[in-house]
């Protein structure tokens, strides 16, 4: 039999204000079990503590119900508090007599009866409480951080000096990611390389960091901690350790008409290529779809110019198999596809471009090595209609594009605007926009200086139709504020498209089991207070694949998620939660229904030998459930047909209780 | 004599990620609802085994109401799409021996929810009520 306390709290007048807390605390102690019963003002308090420590010790309580907020607020400090007293943590019941009753109810006799009917229920279910203890594990001290772009790079780089090791997984060739596009950077307008390549060197020395260079994570196993997973190195069929990034191949190869995908197809390379000049790993790789010798076996310039004899064409796809802690999510985004976007005549002229795109035109490494210049005829462009909101804040029933702001394009297309009048001053610029949003440090002076100083034409309204004429671009719009419509022969229209998750994250999401928004953002564990964690214990967010972000957002962010995995690999062992399912093993016939509900795989089974009534022996099947993977959401105590699962902390006998008293 | 007014008796089962959740916020926002439902925390409305309901109505409840994460949030990934079947096979069986579909009920709350909870429970303690007392399962024997 239990010894009980029962503690009551006034909260104030928060909850004594509609409940009687006195005879709450006396009709409670008439429960069996009950030897103690008090009330106070404020039970969370130093002095409510230590009363509910001495009654403890006094009384020697085996269990105590704390009437008072939800258990969401204060289960952790009161179980902290039954620990002090040397009760087991797992002892202590919450009755929700202030959000779930003072707080909803008016009248002092409603309240009053239903507080006491749920700390009755609390009194039930403490009744057949039993001691519980946490089950320990131990930390790998790795971590895994998905994708290469600014935000994998800031977050390794901050594991890493912390100490740890950090290994880079990047599906393409080289670090860098969308910055390593970009040309200058708002509100600064420093140049993005400058700002860049020097971490990406940083990466690449560290001793601490490894990076896998077009590789992918195939599958994850495990559980904070404790992650098993398998990465796949694809063939770039050049030996990474031989290669001297001398580029002599790039210029020796036959194939030159491959699309240049580095600058977004608008020029070509070579079949075998290395991204950009600082490429990190500064290694040539091979792409199979275009490569002569890969496809029909002729060729092989490549391999007689490489000094290094690091061209290796029978390279195949390489699984790796690797332990860590924790894991950084970094994929990042893309724009969108224009493919939808019809009226602005993206697929007929070659003269409408999607922001990066004019990126790539603007950057000195870039196509046209930074002069700007037509895609089309290599012109000057005279007038430039920069276009805003393509693809964000669009209707929800508009499959077309995004609900979301994108929230980069309004300050990339200032910068764009800018840059253009001060490089080009003759050159006309048009920005057509919904709102221009520009909340930020430095950020709307920034926008103003593009509308004042450099004479930028904002406009508000939308572009309702791009027309290719001629040599020219007819763009029709409305200025909303004038009330009158547009007609501007532009040369060059740039479309700031939306920007969305990297198609990659969404079967990453899977194998991680976290959870994703409509979006196919990554959702955060509290959109306030734990804004870089997945809710998925051991994985964490950083940069745009959690949602729109610019770079100082990105870094700052990336170095939150750094902060949070640091203070995890510190751990030398993890404590689980007790509270996960249990089987009996007399009564488990082995069945696997729990198996096939488990959405953690936390259930296997194994054959026992059981000694029967006449000393005779019996192997049996039954289920074993491993209390470190399992999370204790109680599924399979229901799928079970024999009743043999249960869950500790929850178990069917407790919940009916519970169901009693309130029924009662 | 006095004739007591007649309350329904509302047993509802949270889920503690979402709908408990919502419920705490409901009072944070001091939205009203009956005090005829009494809240019973579960990790996952996946945890409620159907035992739980048919218990409840035995021992007297009117109304039973399971409420989890919206699909696609279940804290667990999956928890509240075995709830949702689980519990349409019952409440059919339920249909089948005359205990009214509205005493019955399964609905989405999430976290952020409060006043959706609070809206849930007056609905549904106002259908329940409307019904009157459920004699159909009720164990005699369970009075006193």
């Amino acid at each position: 039999m239990q010894r009980i306390g029962v503690f009551v709290c006034w909260c104030g007048s928060n909850i004594a204000g509609t409940v009687d807390v006195v005879a709450v605390a006396e009709a409670l102690k008439k429960e069996p079990g009950v030897v103690f019963s008090a009330n106070y003002q404020y039970m969370c308090s130093q002095a409510g503590q230590d009363l509910i420590k001495n009654a403890i010790k006094e009384h020697n309580l085996t269990g105590i119900v704390v009437c008072s907020c939800s258990p969401r607020m204060h289960e952790a400090t009161f179980r902290k508090t039954a620990a002090a007293a040397g009760l087991n943590p797992y002892m202590v019941e919450i009755a929700n007599i202030r959000e779930q009753c003072s707080w909803v109810h008016k009248e002092m006799p409603i309240g009053t009866e239903k507080a006491i009917i749920l700390g009755k229920a609390a009194v039930a279910k403490v009744n057949l409480n039993t001691p519980l203890v946490p089950g320990e594990s131990p930390v790998t001290k790795r971590a895994l951080v998905i994708g290469g772009g600014i935000a994998g790079i800031q977050t390794a780089l901050d594991i890493a000096d912390a100490g740890f090791e950090v290994d880079i997984v990047e599906k393409k060739p080289t670090i860098g990611g969308k910055m390593a596009q970009l040309d200058k950077t708002f509100p600064t307008l420093d140049c993005a390389a400058c700002i860049l390549t020097p971490k990406m060197v940083d990466v690449a020395q560290n001793e601490k960091i490894r990076i896998f260079s077009y590789s992918e994570v195939t599958d994850v196993k495990g559980f904070v901690g404790n992650f098993d997973v398998t990465i796949k190195k694809k063939a770039r069929y050049v030996k990474e350790e031989l290669c001297t990034g001398c580029g002599a191949c790039t210029e020796k190869c036959p194939m030159k008409k491959v699309p240049n995908d580095f600058n977004l197809n608008m020029d070509t390379k070579r079949a075998i290529y290395i991204p950009f000049a600082q490429a990190v790993p500064k290694v040539a790789t091979i792409d199979p779809d275009y490569c002569n010798m890969l496809k029909n076996g002729k060729c092989g310039v490549c391999s007689k110019v490489c000094a290094a004899g690091a061209i290796d064409y029978t390279q195949k796809d390489e699984f790796i198999e690797e332990k860590y802690g924790a894991i950084v999510v970094a994929t990042g985004f893309n724009p969108i596809s224009m493919d939808k976007f019809d009226e602005f005549a993206y697929n007929q002229s070659k003269d409408v471009i999607t922001s990066l795109e004019f990126e790539r035109l603007t950057n000195a490494a870039g196509p046209t090595a930074g002069k700007l210049l037509r895609p089309s005829d290599h012109k000057h462009p005279e007038k430039i209609v920069f276009v805003q909101c393509v693809g964000s804040r669009c209707d929800a029933c508009n499959e077309k594009g995004k609900e979301y702001c994108s929230k980069i394009c309004c300050m990339y297309t200032a910068k764009h605007a800018m840059l253009t009048r001060d490089k080009y001053p003759d050159t006309e610029v048009y920005v057509f926009y919904i709102d221009v949003r520009t909340p930020g440090k430095n950020f709307d002076e920034f926008y103003r200086r593009a509308v004042e100083e450099y004479g930028v034409h904002y406009i508000k309204g939308m572009v309702g139709k791009v027309v290719p004429e001629g040599d020219k671009l007819i763009v029709q719009a409305s200025d909303l504020l004038d009330n009158k419509q547009l007609k501007i022969e532009a040369d060059l229209v740039v479309l700031a498209a939306a920007i969305e998750p990297d198609k990659s994250a969404r079967p990453l999401a899977t194998l991680l089991t976290a959870s994703m928004d409509t979006n196919d953002f990554f959702t955060e564990a509290h959109p306030k207070l734990r804004p870089v964690e997945s809710p998925t214990a051991g994985v964490f967010l950083s940069g745009a694949c959690q949602g729109p972000k610019d770079i100082p957002e990105t870094v700052a962010q990336a170095g939150a998620a750094a902060s949070k995995v640091i203070g995890l690999l510190a751990k030398d062992k993890l404590t689980g939660n007790p509270c996960v399912a249990h089987s009996n093993e007399m009564m488990c016939n082995g069945c696997s229904s729990c198996e096939r509900v488990c959405p953690y795989g936390a259930i296997t089974y194994e054959d026992k030998e059981f000694r029967m009534p006449d000393r005779t022996t019996l192997m049996r099947r039954i289920a074993v459930v491993n209390p470190a993977v399992c999370q204790g959401c109680g599924c399979c105590t229901v799928a079970c047909p024999s009743g043999a699962m249960d869950l500790k902390g929850f178990a069917s006998e407790q919940i009916i209780a519970e169901v009693d008293a309130i029924c009662k | 004599m006095q004739v007591k007014e007649y309350k329904p008796l509302i047993v509802a089962f949270c889920c503690n990620w979402c709908s408990y959740a919502g419920a705490d916020l409901a009072g944070n926002n001091r939205l009203n609802y009956p005090a005829d439902v009494k809240i019973i925390r579960v990790p996952c409305s996946c945890r409620v085994n159907p035992m739980f309901v048919l218990r409840a109505f035995q021992r007297g409840a009117d109304g039973v109401i399971l409420c989890g994460c919206h699909p696609g949030d279940c804290h667990y990934t999956s928890g509240n799409y075995y709830t949702r079947r689980r519990m349409a096979l019952l409440f059919s069986m339920l249909d089948y021996l005359c205990i009214e579909r509205e005493r019955t009920r399964v609905e989405w709350v999430s976290a952020a929810e409060g006043a959706k909870f609070a809206a849930t429970m007056n609905d549904f303690a106002e259908k329940v009520a409307a019904l009157g007392e459920n004699k159909r399962l009720e164990d005699l024997r369970c009075k006193k």
